[in-house]
């Protein structure tokens, strides 16, 4: 009983961060529908500015992880910003009228340039991710023990999610985001600017990233270039699995991957854990393509 | 006559690589390694070149077939064969090559069944995902070697058999294409609501191709893990993958000798350029973006492949 719970509690860390992930894939591929598979390595870039970054922050901060953590956070936010917006730029806005195969495969060489881009500049060799949640438990009992960086994870991963939230539906810039997805033509017509609007979500997106990267990396502190391939794939499973386009949907996705992903390794073997997200996604598409809260579009001829 | 040139085009490249195979001896062992990738590469590339180019199904695990073929073959010749008489050793060769081309080929049938109902980046991320399945399983079957590998195959891989499964991915690919049921190919690639409403049948069309490319893959594992020897699941991850659709995105997908003149361009290229080794997946991924960027038709190819789709409709 007292593994079972443990197991959740793991889960549900490592799920919530491919839910802020999950939530990036399906932002951009509700506005311009297609998958950037370069969002998984904005996410390792995010790791990397958060390792050389921490000693500095931590030294001007006098020590005190409580004020360098959101300085960091902030920091590493705007970094993987300006990356995603910079990736935008160069390689996806020319494509934007063609063929989706053309961009498919630009997506792909992206995710390639910067994972082996990231092998030149930052070594290939795994690094070690500075502390930056101190270590402890808050719950610590016969039957449970809750390591203070899995409350860190998940009330900081809701917390965005809640801001995401807001910022999607209560604010004009959200709202105009909601409407280039329904059509882009026609939001246009109205007098939005869909480059900005773009641009505004691959920052929403790549924002979470950086703060996805943070959490993982004091989950997981090594790091290294090709950290991204595997969670970027998986938050890709979690977004589909949730209903690709669907902001509540990648959350669910992502919460029940990290939870049956932490089950497999747990209680069957661990090295079938990265086998497991490949067949819930091959499942889902088979059987429900839309995901569990996603609509169905019909093909207009 | 366009059969008649193939047959002559097969029957030359049966006698050339025959030929070729006699000589191969006096080359530098450097070479004769580089010339046989050369040859395995044509087949790998030719042969997603079916599925990507001309069906136009975007599919992210090649290597995975190409591991089926492999370790396939790799068992029947070390397992079975190994004690039956040494002077049938090439006709048991052929046969574990076709072998392992059969297994790949079903589960070419297997990844083919989804791809009906999925597109582009779906089956794109699809195929990568079965491709790791392939990946991650072969790790954990013992009698396979696990991630330790499968050591002990027999150097079987010489000119003949690699030139002969190249001259035959080209002869089935060319003829094909050309024939009235090829063309229904491009057309479910180029439409396929409108390929369906003139009565092709895109199914038929997506596991012919998936079938196909995934045998040709197999035997070109098959290939492979009887030259190198020594096979493990990590040779068969999704960079491999990625390394077989550079070569048919910068050959142009849909284009024959294009993707043969740069399956051989970045065979050697790699070769040449050993000192820069660090920057090669680099430039790979940056010569993708920019050939999509300016031209995304290939180097190498003539022809525009998809439609460039007016913006505005009203």
């Amino acid at each position: 009983m007292s593994e079972l719970l443990q197991q959740i509690v793991n889960g549900i860390s490592l799920g919530s961060i491919y839910a802020l992930i999950a939530l990036g894939y399906t932002m951009i591929y509700g506005i311009l529908r297609f998958i950037n598979f370069a969002h998984g390595d904005v996410f390792m870039v995010g790791a990397f500015i958060g390792y050389y970054l921490t000693p500095q922050i931590i030294t001007l901060a006098g020590g005190n992880l409580l004020v360098a953590a959101p300085i960091i956070l902030a920091v590493t936010m705007l970094g993987c910003s300006i990356l995603g917006v910079a990736i935008e730029k160069l390689a996806y806005r020319p494509l934007r009228s063609r063929p989706k195969l053309t961009v498919l495969i630009t997506a792909i060489g992206v995710s390639f340039l910067l994972e082996y881009g990231g092998q030149l500049v930052f070594g290939p060799d795994p690094k070690l991710f500075p502390t930056l949640i101190p270590s402890g438990s808050v719950v610590n009992t016969e039957y449970i023990i809750i390591g203070t960086n899995s409350i860190v994870v998940i009330v900081t991963a809701f917390a965005l999610m809640l801001l995401l939230r807001f910022i999607v539906f209560n604010t004009k810039m959200g709202t105009a985001m909601r409407a280039v997805s329904f059509d882009h033509r026609v939001a246009s017509l109205m007098g939005i600017n869909i480059d900005t609007i773009i641009s505004f979500t691959f920052i929403l997106g790549s924002s979470l990233a950086a703060a996805a990267a943070l959490l993982y990396a004091s989950i997981y502190p090594s790091i290294n270039p090709l950290m991204g391939i595997f969670p970027g794939l998986k938050a890709f499973v979690a977004a589909v699995l949730g209903g690709i386009g669907n902001l509540a949907g990648a959350a669910l996705g992502g919460l029940i991957l990290g939870v049956t992903e932490t089950f497999v390794s747990g209680y069957i073997s661990s090295s079938f854990r990265d086998a497991i997200a490949f067949s819930i996604l091959i499942l889902i598409l088979l059987f429900k393509p839309t995901g569990i809260l996603g609509r169905h579009e019909r093909e207009k001829v | 006559m366009k059969i008649h040139k193939s047959v002559i085009f097969l029957a030359s490249a049966i006698v050339l690589s025959f030929l070729a195979t006699l000589v191969e001896h006096r080359l530098n062992p450097y070479y004769f390694q580089i010339i046989i990738y050369i040859g395995i590469n044509i087949v790998l590339a030719s042969s997603l070149n079916l599925i990507n180019g001309f069906a136009g199904q975007f599919s992210l695990g090649h290597a995975g077939f190409m591991a089926v073929g492999a370790y396939t073959s790799a068992v029947l010749t070390t397992g079975l064969f190994s004690s039956v008489n040494p002077l049938l050793n090439i006709p048991l060769f052929a046969l574990a090559l076709l072998c392992g081309g059969i297994v790949a080929a079903a589960f070419g049938l297997l990844v083919g069944i989804p791809s009906l109902r999925l597109k582009g980046d779906y089956l794109a991320i699809t195929t990568l995902g079965f491709g790791e399945i392939i990946r991650v399983v072969v790790q954990n079957l013992d009698f396979l070697g696990g991630a330790r590998g499968f050591t002990g195959i027999p150097k079987l891989s010489n000119f003949f058999w690699v030139f002969l499964t190249a001259a035959a991915v080209i002869f089935t690919i060319s003829n094909l294409i050309n024939s009235t049921y090829g063309k229904a190919f491009t057309a479910v690639r180029d439409d396929e609501i409108a390929a369906e409403s003139i009565g092709i049948s895109s199914t038929r069309v997506k596991v012919t191709a998936f079938v196909t490319g995934a045998f040709f893959a197999g035997v070109a594992g098959a290939l492979y893990a009887h030259f190198v020897t020594y096979i493990n699941p990590a040779q068969f991850s999704f960079l491999k993958s990625f390394e077989i659709v550079v070569m048919v995105i910068i050959g142009g997908m849909g284009s024959i000798l294009g993707v043969i003149f740069s399956a051989v361009l970045l065979t050697i290229l790699p070769e040449v350029l050993r000192t820069m080794a660090q920057y090669r997946m680099v430039i790979y991924s940056l010569l993708l973006i920019i050939i999509m960027i300016t031209r995304p038709q290939g180097l190498f190819a003539r022809r525009r492949f998809g439609k460039h789709k007016a913006i505005l409709k009203i």
